[in-house]
C-alpha cells in the first residue's frame, strides 16, 4: 500500500452505518494460518521455475543459486511440490 | 376529459408488462440485465426492443441465469449506473443469494417482480406467493393495482430507492396474468418530466468500485471476542432505519408525483369509503378493482363495510393501517398467497400484528384467493363481505377461508 495512485476513500464524509467498506487495509495474509509449508532442497534445485509458474499466491522468490518462498503469503497448498521436477520440495507440518 | 390531463401525457394502450418497460424507458436507466421468465417475458421482450429501437440507452446483458441477473447489476450500481431487472416465480429463487446481499449494500436497485404462484403444485399463474416468500429480505415492496400505476410506481421506485436517507433497493409487484398481459388506457408522461422528477441519479456516493475512490466493499466482519459483531449490529440497525425512512419518502415521493403529473396514488395504504365504516375488509395488488365494485354494491344496501388497500407492503405501514382500523369493529383480510406456518395469509399475519397497536381487540379473519391464476371476482367479495359482516355481529373468528376452493 505504500505506492497508490488515489487515497482510500475518505469514510467520515458519509454515515458509518450505511453500505459496510472499509478504508484501512489490514490483510489477512494467509501465512497466518497455514499449517503446511513447503522446504526447498537446495542441492536437488535446479532453478526450473516450475515451481514459480504453478504457485497460485506467487510467493516462490528467485535465490541466486536456488527458489524460496516468501513464507508470509504462502498458503501451504502444496502444489510447488506436487509439480516440482526434481522433488525437490518437501512439505512439512507446522509446528502447533 | 382534456381538464384533467396535463397537456403534453400522450394515452396508450398497454398492458402492465409494457408500462413497466415504459417506466424503466422513461427512467434513462443505465444497465438492465435480464433472464426471462412467464409471466415476466414480455416486459423484457418490450425493453429488449426498446434498447434496439435506440429509444433507450442503455446497455442490455443477457445472462445465463437470474443469479448472474442481479450480480452483473451489483457491479454496475457500484460503478454509478442506474438499474432495473424483472423476475418472478423460480427465477427470483434462483436469484436467492444476491438478492439477501442487495439490501444490506444499500444499492438502490429497482426490480419488478410479475408475481407468480411458487411451485409445487407445477403452475406459471399468477399469485404473490413468491414476492411473499422474500418479503423479510430487506427490500421495499410495493404492489399495483392498475396498468398506469405500474407505469407511475415503477418511475417513482428510482426516487425512493436512490434518497439518501433511504438507499435500498425497491420491488414493484405487479400481477402475474391480471397486470401483466391485461392491457388498459395509460397515460405516458413526457420525457422530460420524468427526467426533472428524477434529477440526477448518484447511487454510488456511499459505496463504490472506484479506482479514483479506493474502498474495500462489503469486507468480513470479525467473529465473537472482537468488534466484528458490534459493527455487524452498527450496519444492521442502520439498514432498518433506511427501511424505517422508506414509509417516509414514499409518501412524499407520491405527492411530488401528483403535483408533477396529476395522478395521486395512495402510498402505503388506501382507505376506500372508510368514512363510518363498522367493519373492513383488506386487499393487497389487482384484486382491488373487484373487491371496490363489492363494496360500493354493498354500500347501496346499505352495508356499512369499507375497503383498506396495502400498496407499501415492505416496510409494513403499521401506524397507517392501525389508524385506518381504529374504529371498525371486524377486519376481514383477502390474500393471494399463503403463510404456510400460520395457516393464514401473510397480510393477515401482518394486520393482526398491527392491530396490536389499536385500543382495542378488534377479530379479524382470513381469506385467501386468486392462487394459480384464479379470478377474484365481484361475488367472492360478496362472501368475503357477508362473512366479515358475521364476524363483526359475533365476534367469533373462523379458521382461514379459501375462496377459490369451490369454483
Amino acid at each position: 500500500m505504500k505506492r497508490q495512485a488515489y487515497n482510500m476513500f475518505d469514510a467520515s464524509t458519509i454515515p458509518d452505518d450505511l453500505s459496510p467498506i472499509a478504508t484501512k487495509l489490514t490483510p489477512m495474509l494467509p501465512g497466518d494460518w497455514r499449517s503446511m509449508r513447503p522446504v526447498v532442497d537446495r542441492a536437488k534445485c535446479v532453478k526450473c521455475a516450475v515451481c514459480w509458474l504453478y504457485c497460485p499466491v506467487q510467493c516462490v522468490v528467485e535465490r541466486p543459486a536456488w527458489f524460496d518462498f516468501n513464507l508470509k503469503t504462502c498458503k501451504g497448498c502444496g502444489i510447488c511440490a506436487t509439480e516440482c521436477p526434481q522433488r525437490a520440495i518437501t512439505m512439512y507440518e507446522e509446528a502447533a | 376529459m382534456s381538464a384533467i390531463l396535463k397537456p403534453k401525457s400522450k394515452l396508450i394502450v398497454c398492458d402492465g408488462n409494457e408500462a413497466a418497460a415504459w417506466a424503466v424507458s422513461l427512467a434513462n436507466v443505465d444497465m438492465v440485465a435480464v433472464y426471462p421468465i412467464t409471466p415476466q417475458s414480455s416486459l423484457v421482450e418490450y425493453l429488449a426492443k426498446f434498447i434496439a429501437d435506440g429509444r433507450l440507452g442503455a446497455e442490455l446483458v443477457d445472462v445465463e441465469g437470474e443469479h448472474s441477473v442481479l450480480s452483473v447489476l451489483q457491479g454496475a450500481c457500484l460503478a454509478g449506473a442506474r438499474t432495473y431487472t424483472a423476475s418472478c416465480g423460480p427465477g427470483l429463487a434462483f436469484m436467492f443469494e444476491p438478492y439477501m446481499r442487495t439490501p444490506g449494500l444499500r444499492l438502490p436497485l429497482v426490480m419488478t417482480i410479475v408475481t407468480r404462484d411458487t411451485l409445487t403444485p407445477q403452475s406459471v399463474w399468477g399469485g404473490h406467493q413468491d414476492a411473499m416468500s422474500v418479503r423479510e429480505v430487506g427490500w421495499i415492496h410495493m404492489y399495483c393495482e392498475s396498468v398506469q400505476e405500474v407505469l407511475d410506481t415503477t418511475i417513482m421506485a428510482y426516487k425512493v430507492a436512490e434518497h439518501h436517507d433511504v438507499m435500498l433497493p425497491v420491488n414493484v409487484n405487479h400481477d402475474g396474468n391480471y397486470l401483466s398481459f391485461g392491457a388498459a388506457r395509460c397515460e405516458l408522461p413526457e420525457q422530460s418530466d420524468v427526467s426533472a422528477f428524477l434529477g440526477e441519479k448518484n447511487v454510488n456516493w456511499h459505496v463504490a468500485l472506484d479506482p479514483q475512490r479506493p474502498m474495500a466493499v462489503d469486507p468480513l466482519t470479525g467473529g465473537a471476542g472482537g468488534p466484528g459483531p458490534s459493527t455487524f449490529v452498527r450496519y444492521r440497525k442502520g439498514q432498518c432505519s433506511g427501511t424505517q425512512n422508506a414509509l417516509k419518502v414514499i409518501t412524499e415521493v407520491h405527492e411530488q408525483w401528483g403535483r408533477c403529473f396529476g395522478r395521486y396514488h395512495a402510498p402505503l395504504i388506501e382507505s376506500y369509503r372508510m368514512d363510518g365504516a363498522e367493519y373492513a375488509i383488506m386487499t393487497i395488488g389487482s384484486m382491488t378493482g373487484a373487491a371496490k365494485d363489492a363494496v360500493d354494491e354493498a354500500r347501496e344496501r346499505g352495508d356499512k363495510v369499507g375497503l383498506v388497500k396495502v400498496k407499501t407492503y415492505r416496510p409494513f405501514p403499521v401506524q397507517a393501517l392501525a389508524g385506518a382500523l381504529a374504529d371498525v369493529k371486524a377486519v376481514g383480510v383477502v390474500d393471494r398467497s399463503v403463510s404456510f406456518g400460520w395457516n393464514c395469509g401473510p397480510l393477515f399475519q401482518d394486520t393482526i400484528a398491527a392491530m396490536y397497536y389499536t385500543p382495542r381487540r378488534i377479530p379479524a379473519m382470513s381469506f385467501i384467493g386468486g392462487l394459480a391464476g384464479a379470478d377474484l371476482t365481484v361475488g367472492h367479495f360478496e362472501r368475503v363481505i357477508r362473512r366479515t359482516a358475521e364476524l363483526a355481529r359475533d365476534g367469533q373468528p373462523a379458521e382461514t377461508v379459501w375462496l377459490n376452493e369451490k369454483d
